[in-house]
């Protein structure tokens, strides 16, 4: 018997694209953001939330999966900024592909923020490379404080935890600081921010922390070296 | 219930490497996966049966080894298995360390017979 090593990633292809989407991104200067959470965690009101906080002319477009409808790209696009839904037809994550197939008819010149709406789970997405800078998971006070140990993938992965509908706390029986213990268990250089997408507390806090990595992917540019 | 899709790509790079081989039987492709890969072993089993029962490849034997998470202490070099999300340098004590393996999701090797 012949023993043949192999030694690649089962997801190579995958991979590959995004590699690509991520240098094309950083050419543009465009900073890429993957958000991943549970279905109804409040991803799509989230961005909302930020797309109406952007002044008009503001370089920000959106993608957003999910396996059925358009329901969130009709909400999204009420804010007058790009926005595509991609319907996965089944699929319970988006991957690399799907992304370079629906930035065809956009012009990265045109961008400097793409928000990715990863479709509803907490399992699958982790797996994907998107070409995102950052993949950012949105776990909401209405789920568990014990998220973060139950999928330690995603949180593992993603560079911020947005605990969302903090509005919510004085009714449920959530334990916010052992959820922070929880996720730092996991990935102890996790960025944790608190919002409630319904009375806006919180979404300052949000919004600085995009404005640092906005400020940062736009730095890169300026320092690249022109050939 | 993304390890259908992983059972896919298992299967299309055994038939990529296989047709390097004219003539050659593949009996086993071995694949590693880390605790933290998000990947289920038992449904990446269950899906590779699935999609090779009834196919050329339904005699392919998938081995899936898993890989637990490990870490580096900076400070002593210490290379340590992670238990129960205890990070610290079972060591030294120190309680920065890194994370140096765990989320692998790798072909590793195939077996086959040569004509």
């Amino acid at each position: 018997m012949n023993r043949v090593p192999l030694e690649k990633k089962v997801l190579s292809e995958n991979d590959r694209i995004a590699g690509e989407l991520r240098e094309r991104f950083r050419e543009h200067g465009v900073l890429c953001l993957n958000l991943i959470s549970s279905p109804g965690a409040g991803k799509t009101l989230l961005l909302e939330r930020t797309l109406e906080s952007f002044a008009p002319g503001t370089r920000v477009a959106v993608l957003t999966g999910d396996i059925q409808t358009d329901n969130d790209a009709r909400r999204l696009a009420r804010s007058g900024f790009p926005v595509r839904q991609i319907t996965t037809g089944g699929a319970c994550h988006l991957d690399a592909r799907m992304i370079e197939r629906a930035l065809t008819e956009w012009r990265l010149e045109d961008l400097d923020l793409l928000l990715i709406e990863n479709v509803g789970n907490l399992v699958c997405p982790a797996s994907y490379d998107l070409g995102e800078a950052a993949k950012i998971v949105v776990l909401s006070v209405a789920e568990g404080e014990d998220k973060p140990l139950k999928y330690p993938s995603i949180f593992f992965k993603s560079a911020l935890l947005v605990l969302n509908k903090i509005d919510l706390l004085p009714y449920v029986p959530f334990r916010i600081e052992e959820a922070r213990e929880n996720a730092r268990r996991v990935h102890p250089e996790m960025e944790i921010i608190e919002v409630s997408c319904t009375t806006g507390e919180g979404l300052d806090v949000w919004r600085q922390w995009l404005e640092a990595r906005r400020e940062a992917a736009r730095s890169e540019l300026r320092e690249a070296p022109v050939c | 219930m993304h390890e259908l899709g992983i059972a896919n790509s298992v299967l299309e790079a055994v038939q990529t490497e296989a047709a390097r081989h004219p003539g050659a039987v593949v009996r086993k492709v071995a694949v590693t996966v880390g605790e933290l890969a998000g990947v289920d072993p038992e449904s990446l089993a269950f899906s590779f049966e699935a999609l090779t029962t009834g196919t050329e490849w339904q005699h392919l034997i998938l081995e899936i080894q898993t890989r637990p998470r490990m870490h580096r202490c900076p400070a002593c070099g210490l290379d340590f298995r992670v238990v129960d999300y205890q990070f610290a340098c079972p060591e030294c004590g120190a309680s920065k360390t890194e994370c140096t393996g765990g989320d692998e999701l790798e072909l590793a090797y195939l077996e086959m017979e040569e004509p």
